[in-house]
């Protein structure tokens, strides 16, 4: 295991951040830890770095328990939310901060700083000013400057947060092809499922200072462990104690014995998908996700009737036989 | 040193300097407001010398009032204050001048042009956009470098030794009692008088760190 | 808001006329005064020994004031704003800011209750041979007093909105606590250091109140540039306090274009920083 974390408990004054948590990170892989504001995934990702010290427990890195060490000496790359960049300092003294830190000889460092800007697609930029760069650009030059001394690990806390929505996706696919190029393990915290069930190889979600569930993307998404992780990692109806994804709720034009009744009152064209914003026989507002395909062959419109069945349920109750939900 | 001639001094201090604070604070208002609303040739050497005051040294301030406002005034005898406290008010004004501008300019700056459009949009006539909605969002910032002129004024010696003439229970401000009080050998009256200059000072300083941050409760 | 031209003009009639009165006229005096009576006087007051002293000791006094308070005053802001914990804040803002609400007179009374010949200390040092107040260490130390705050104060907003990410980061990549601090912070914060240094020399250079308390006045032995130009006019040498004072006004001119050269670049410090939400810090 790359990185072990083991019951790990952080306080600021008498709020609990952490609370308990232990988990493992496997060498070479790309973690995400998903949760909303406030959940402690940031303060876990910063005692992992060293940035913070936790209150009880204790952080291995490569087996070796760096729970006093400082994060000078930890050998971690750290990439913030709002860069840090060295305003002061070129492109090129910034990528080359660590290791004029660590004393390499002059030659090693121009080859080495330049290797790495082509690596994060910064070529030509080396003489600029981190005021000059966009912020995609920045995050970029963070990054490299991160990997320039060969971190053990690669902690990225929110990297996207402060980018547009374009850029955001655009290094999302960039990262995940970085990270299968250098294959330093790596743990991104972030607050966007999409994100973090795009680029990670497992996730890991918290909430209010505790972990929720670990796993394959896709696993949290088809068998979730609790409410809490089903209604994040993506949109969900809930009909009393029935929880049931908008694309397996089936739309029909004739009703048989196990459907519903529903008027369509709003349908969204999100592109390819489309959401069906349905109001129940008893009022209760319930949405399906189809495709174009299937909104034409149904020629579904506002305000006409369709009946509605869900093809899967899932409950949390532990009750021993599925309720009807409709 | 007499207990009245001290308390005369301390009256004439205060009264002074809370003039003189008043009057910075519509002066001051007025020349940030130009100096950032109004653009100009030469606004920002004009811009530059607001600090004058402030690097000059306190005694030759005091040598050029003289020079202006005294008997050998090259604008003849009506402008011979010397020895009045017109001319302690004179003096003043002048080095007081940077504070209530250098306060007020950065908050001028930042402010959202928007409320004031709104207003506009609203039928608001540009009097009553200043009053209700640009004033009330300049005031702790006026009132914070009002605070600071305060504390300067009620301390001020320098400049005001030379023109005022130092005459006990007319033109003797509480800094110059305190200095004869030195040189007459009387520590302990210099001290306590010095005692109620400090703890007004210090209140003073309270005071404005309180009025920074109240400024900063609108904003987001 | 659009004020309509006349109005503008009005506004900027009376806000330029005032500053013409309270300050141009009189500082246009001083050139006036100062050639009156043609350049031989000038010449005189330049080069009378007890002026050239007086210079020499307001420049070792700046010398010793500027670069200790400038070292006090970054170790200060740092101490002041990487604090874990908020109390007391609102005291040392205080404390440090007093030497600026003070009047000078009352400064200079505190150094002879202290230093004094029958002062808390007054009496130790005597014995020991070395005279405080009416020699050159008090003044000295009262300059160091006065020009106490300048640096702290500018330097802490600066220090406040660069923040620690940058720091972060630089110990992430292996730097120790003191290369950061010389290779990161200093640099990040060098134009509020910079505008702090300028506020503290014009300071020093141009104290009277406390320095004049302290200094015996002896010419040619305990006279800064200020108590000389008090000293040359009580004895009637108008045009010797005159050139005193036009050379401190041009010192004085000096200082305000170095302070108009730093003050936007210490701005554009505070305000270049990648902003950072609200609220975040909380949440960590």
């Amino acid at each position: 295991m790359s990185i072990a974390v083991r019951q790990v408990t952080k306080r600021f004054g008498s709020y609990v951040a952490v609370d308990d948590v232990s988990l493992a990170i496997a060498s070479g892989s790309l973690t995400a830890l998903l949760g909303p504001s406030g959940s402690g995934k940031s303060t876990l990702l910063r005692i992992i770095s060293g940035l913070e010290t936790p209150d009880e427990g204790e952080v291995s890195i490569l087996g070796q328990n760096v729970t006093g060490v400082p994060p000078q000496k930890r050998e971690v790359g750290f990439v913030f939310q709002h860069y840090a960049a060295f305003k002061h300092m070129t492109v090129r003294d910034n990528v080359a901060f660590g290791l004029e830190i660590r004393k390499r000889p002059k030659a090693e460092i121009k080859a080495r700083v330049d290797e790495l800007l082509g690596l994060v697609q910064l070529d030509g930029l080396a003489g600029r000013y981190p005021a000059q760069l966009s912020g995609g650009q920045r995050q970029r030059m963070a990054l490299a400057r991160a990997l320039a001394v060969e971190p053990k690990v690669l902690l990225l806390d929110e990297p996207f947060g402060a980018l547009d929505a374009r850029v955001r996706k655009e290094l999302r696919g960039w990262l995940r092809r970085l990270h299968d190029e250098v294959h330093v393990t790596t743990v991104l915290v972030t607050h966007d499922q999409e994100e973090a069930m795009d680029v990670a190889d497992r996730v890991t979600v918290m909430n209010e200072g505790r972990i929720e569930q670990s796993g394959k993307p896709r696993d949290l998404y088809e068998h979730p462990a609790n409410e809490f992780v089903m209604s994040f990692v993506g949109p969900v109806n809930r009909l009393g104690e029935a929880w049931i994804r908008p694309h397996d709720l089936e739309l029909r034009l004739e009703p048989n014995g196990a459907t519903s009744e529903a008027m369509i009152e709003r349908i969204v064209h999100l592109g390819f998908e489309v959401r069906v914003e349905l109001v129940l026989d008893d009022g209760r507002y319930v949405s399906a996700q189809v495709t174009r395909a299937e909104a034409e062959e149904l020629e579904l419109v506002e305000g006409g009737i369709v009946f509605v069945r869900p093809s899967r349920t899932t409950v949390f109750s532990g009750a021993a036989t599925l309720p009807d939900p409709l | 040193m007499t207990a009245p001639a001290a308390v005369a001094a301390l009256e004439l201090t205060f009264a002074a300097s809370l003039l003189v604070v008043a009057v910075n604070a519509v002066t001051g208002t007025l020349i940030a407001w130009v100096l950032v609303r109004d653009n100009f040739r030469g606004r920002s050497v004009v811009n530059a010398l607001i600090d004058l005051p402030f690097a000059l040294p306190t005694i030759v301030a005091g040598l050029t009032l003289l020079a202006v406002y005294g008997p050998k005034s090259p604008f003849g005898g009506w402008a011979d204050v010397s020895y009045t406290r017109t001319a302690i008010v004179l003096a003043l004004l002048f080095v007081t001048l940077p504070f209530v501008v250098r306060a007020v300019q950065p908050v001028l700056v930042e402010l959202d042009r928007e409320m004031e459009e709104a207003a506009a949009s609203l039928g608001a006539r540009p009097a009553t956009i200043f009053r209700r909605i640009v004033l009330p969002n300049l005031m702790p910032a006026v009132l914070s470098g009002a605070a600071l002129s305060f504390g300067k004024a009620v301390g001020e010696f320098g400049s005001i030794v030379l023109i005022s003439g130092n005459i006990p229970f007319d033109t003797e401000v509480a800094s110059v009692h305190i200095f004869k009080a030195i040189e007459g050998d009387d520590p302990a009256a210099a001290a306590a008088v010095s005692v109620v200059l400090l703890v007004l000072s210090f209140a003073v300083l309270v005071g404005a760190d309180v009025l920074e941050r109240r400024s900063r409760r609108h904003d987001a | 808001m659009r004020n309509g031209p006349g109005s503008r003009y009005a506004l900027r009639t009376a806000a330029l006329a005032y500053l013409a009165v309270i300050l141009v006229v009189p500082c246009s005096m001083i050139v006036y005064h100062t050639f009156k009576d043609g350049l031989e006087p000038v010449w005189d007051a330049l080069t009378d020994p007890a002026f050239l002293h007086a210079l020499r000791l307001t420049l070792l006094t700046v010398a010793i004031a500027v670069p200790a308070n400038t070292i006090f005053g970054v170790v200060c802001a740092m101490a002041l704003v990487r604090r874990k914990s908020d109390r007391g804040s609102w005291f040392f803002n205080a404390a440090i800011g007093l030497p600026l609400a003070l009047s000078p007179v009352v400064v200079g009374l505190s150094l002879i209750l202290v230093y004094g010949q029958d002062g808390w200390f007054g009496g130790w040092l005597v014995d020991s041979g070395i005279q405080v107040i009416f020699s050159i260490p008090g003044i000295v130390l009262a300059t160091m007093f006065v020009t106490l705050p300048f640096v702290v104060r500018e330097v802490i907003p600066v220090l406040r909105e660069v923040g620690t990410d940058q720091d972060e980061a630089a110990w992430t990549l292996g730097a120790s606590k003191a290369q950061t601090f010389w290779r990161v912070t200093l640099p990040a914060i060098r134009w509020g250091v910079a505008y702090g240094i300028v506020l503290t020399t014009a300071r020093a250079l141009g104290e009277y109140g406390a320095v004049a308390v302290v200094s015996g006045r002896l010419a040619g032995q305990t006279e800064t540039l200020t108590i000389h130009v008090d000293e040359q006019y009580l004895r009637f040498n108008e045009v010797a306090a005159y050139t005193t004072s036009l050379v401190l006004a041009l010192l004085a001119v000096l200082t305000l274009v170095a302070m108009n050269v730093s003050k936007p670049r210490t701005q554009k410090e505070v305000a270049d920083v990648d902003r950072r939400p609200p609220g975040d810090e909380a949440l960590r």
